[in-house]
């Protein structure tokens, strides 16, 4: 698989510089890289991530360049673990907190969702929780129902949260030193079959801007607004129904909260049909509050067909692959379901 | 040598002040008469807050609701007494004492509890929100174990920062039954972490014993699962209080990480507001009001001339007037604008550490 930026329109900024070809997984790491070179107070923390190299092996190599007191190896304690790094975080440092798969952070909820996001309302504002929680999500790996969720809508409920989800190495990089940046905590997605995705990376550091979406096709038919590995997917689709005249104009999404809104009520102006495309189940999730805010913004009025949201199946993460597959959108739903989209009519 | 649960004897509730050791505690050789006093003055602080609260509510004048200290008092001000500013604690849904102890102001404070603009939280946050991140306080915690591994943390940062300071935990008897209290022991335990977790076992979590929901005798029993000395001490003494906390940061200053803390006390008021005490007997309440920690320091002091019984009264009265001052503050406080509703929920990007 390679990044879809050859498909745009020159929509996602390219930073001048030396470009190479990385994968994801490499873009990432030399993202933490560069943060771990330029300022002392950020460290990783997480199950595996120093000798073993992380699960998927997003930190190899920066245990031999950090040492472990930069690059730590916790015990099996997804709870602590997250306290530890808002704890720190409080105290001065940088922490970056991986999680080896999303399922289990939902064992840090705890910490994420009651002390992370609400510490800094609840203590009037006096500071500040600049934590970095990271996490595969995601299908596709055989990986069955306690490896492969996507829950990133239940963060996205969260105020106080920023939630970000990549599709491309270009911007896992760029958006990765963003949160990096930010002062609050940042809810990091990695989809699991974007790891080996290779793509233009800058060498020099540079931020993608958290809370805005991409433009990465332009289209006057349909717009689907999508992230993470949805985006290549909607690419391949509207690449499909290209050839049957149908013009469809994709959004990356990028982050999840905050939602820029601006960029799809723009797009659904432009095209009056509208298509939210997510891994995660269909019910109450993304696409749901995309949906929403359309119908309730000044583009409901341009809608020329009903809001069509293709979502996860409701349904624990089957193992068996022909069952894996089809509980989550394939390209060939997306140019289907897109395809019948463009041509009904409200 | 640092004493373990094997090796001490007597938890505070089966050891009247007679029966202690004639030597003068450590506290008092380490802490001029001055600090002695603003110790004890703190403790009034603390006992009078809690009735001024408890007193807004029999008046129909607060809104949510209140974890009351009452009969706690030596064991946040004993235990926050040897640390600095810079020494970090986190504490609990009953907070007060501990945010007194770390030198609080109680007018900022009480206008937080009645939920006013000039709280230390802007009225965000509450009584079981109350934070003073600038005077190392990372706040009381809504969550039953919440701040433990928060303190953790805090406690990683210290060691990677290399300064010379610690975070010290308080906790309940009931959080000692959450994961979040085994995770966060064990980790402070193998990265050897300048942490002190101290654990305030009041006897009830809520309206559960500990008899019907601790496997061991005594919280400080499960030190030794996690390699770290488990101390028991008599949480009404507030030096017994203050000697444990010196020892563990000795300790943990020498890099040999970290320290459990039982302080054996016991809270006389009831769990909320809620509460009707169907739980335990009048007696048992009487028996425990008869072990007055703060009676018992005042005595102690007099006997090592640390302070006259007329100093005692003064620092009584000065307590008094400060919480009443504390109280007409909050009365004479705004309430928050509704229109500022969002203001805090994130950092400002101009404002970016």
């Amino acid at each position: 698989m390679t990044a879809p930026l050859s498909a745009t329109t020159g929509a996602l900024p390219i930073e001048p510089g030396a470009s190479r070809e990385l994968s994801f997984a490499e873009a990432l790491r030399e993202a933490m890289g560069q943060a771990l070179e330029a300022d002392d107070r950020v460290f990783l923390m997480g199950e595996d991530i120093a000798i073993y190299g992380g699960a998927f092996q997003v930190t190899l190599g920066l245990l031999e360049r950090f040492g472990h007191d930069r690059v730590m190896d916790t015990p099996i304690s997804e709870l602590g673990s997250a306290g530890v790094a808002v704890g720190a975080a409080l105290a001065g440092m940088r922490p970056i907190l991986e999680f080896q798969f999303q399922d289990f952070a939902t064992l840090a909820m705890e910490q994420i969702v009651n002390q992370a996001a609400k510490i800094r309302y609840m203590f009037g504002g006096k500071c500040s929780v600049p934590v970095v929680f990271r996490a595969p999500t995601g299908s596709g790996t055989g990986g069955a129902a306690q490896h492969s969720q996507s829950l990133e809508a239940w963060y996205a409920h969260v105020p106080g949260l920023k939630v970000v989800q990549p599709s491309n190495p270009h911007d896992a990089k760029g958006l990765l030193l963003a949160a990096l940046d930010d002062p609050d905590p940042v809810m990091f997605f990695e989809h699991k079959l974007l790891y080996k995705m290779k793509g233009p990376v800058p060498e020099a550091p540079y931020r993608v801007p958290i809370g805005k979406a991409a433009v990465v096709r332009q289209g006057t038919q349909v717009t689907i607004v999508a992230s993470a590995i949805m985006v290549s997917r909607s690419l391949e689709a509207a690449a499909i129904l290209a050839e049957k005249g149908i013009d469809v104009e994709v959004i990356d999404l990028r982050t999840l909260r905050p939602l820029d809104t601006e960029t799809i009520i723009a797009s659904v102006k432009k095209t009056t049909r509208l298509m939210c495309v997510y891994e995660g189940a269909k019910t109450l999730g993304i696409g749901a509050e995309i949906a929403a805010m359309i119908a309730e913004s000044e583009a409901f009025d341009y809608l020329d067909a009903p809001i069509l949201r293709l979502g996860g199946a409701e349904v624990p993460i089957p193992y068996s692959p022909v069952l894996e597959k089809a509980a989550v959108p394939q390209v060939a739903d997306i140019a289907a379901a897109a395809e019948r989209l463009a041509n009904k009519r409200v | 040598m640092t004493p373990t649960a094997q090796d001490v004897s007597a938890p505070g509730e089966a050891a009247p002040p007679s029966d202690r050791p004639a030597n003068p505690p450590r506290a008092f050789s380490v802490f001029s008469a001055a600090e002695l006093q603003t110790a004890l003055k703190k403790m009034y602080l603390i006992r009078r807050f809690e009735e001024a609260a408890e007193d807004a509510y029999q008046r129909g004048l607060t809104y949510g609701t209140m974890h009351l200290s009452i009969g706690q008092e030596a064991s946040a001000v004993g235990a926050c007494l040897p640390l600095g500013p810079s020494d970090y604690i986190t504490s609990t849904h009953r907070g007060h004492g501990h945010c007194i102890a770390k030198g609080a102001d109680p007018a900022r404070m009480f206008a937080e509890f009645s939920g006013k603009e000039t709280g230390y939280c802007h009225g965000r946050g509450g009584s079981m929100h109350i934070a003073d991140v600038e005077n190392g306080n990372l706040g009381a915690n809504g969550i039953v174990a919440g701040g433990i591994p928060i303190a953790v943390g805090a406690a990683l940062a210290i060691k990677k920062r290399g300064l010379p300071n610690v975070a010290l935990c308080f906790f309940g008897d009931g959080a000692a039954n959450e994961g979040a209290f085994h995770e966060a022991l064990n980790i402070a335990s193998i990265w050897k972490l300048p942490v002190i977790f101290v654990c305030e076992n009041n006897k009830y979590a809520m309206s559960t014993s500990i008899e019907r929901a601790l496997s061991v005798k005594n919280v400080a029993d499960r030190a030794v699962a996690y390699s770290m000395p488990g101390v028991i001490v008599d949480g009404n003494s507030l030096t017994d209080m203050a000697d444990a906390v010196m020892a563990a940061i000795e300790r943990a200053r020498a890099g040999l990480g970290p320290t459990l803390i039982e302080s054996k006390t016991y809270r006389i008021r009831g769990h909320s507001r809620s509460d009707r005490n169907r739980y335990r007997t009048k007696e048992e309440i009487e028996s425990w009001v008869a072990r007055d920690p703060i009676d018992r320091f005042e005595v102690e002091l007099i006997a090592h001339g640390l302070a006259t019984a007329a100093e005692c009264l003064a620092i009584r009265e000065a307590a008094e007037a400060e919480i009443a001052a504390a109280v007409k503050f909050s009365n004479d406080s705004p309430l928050p604008d509704a229109a500022d509703i969002l203001r805090g929920v994130h950092t400002p990007a101009e404002a970016k550490p």
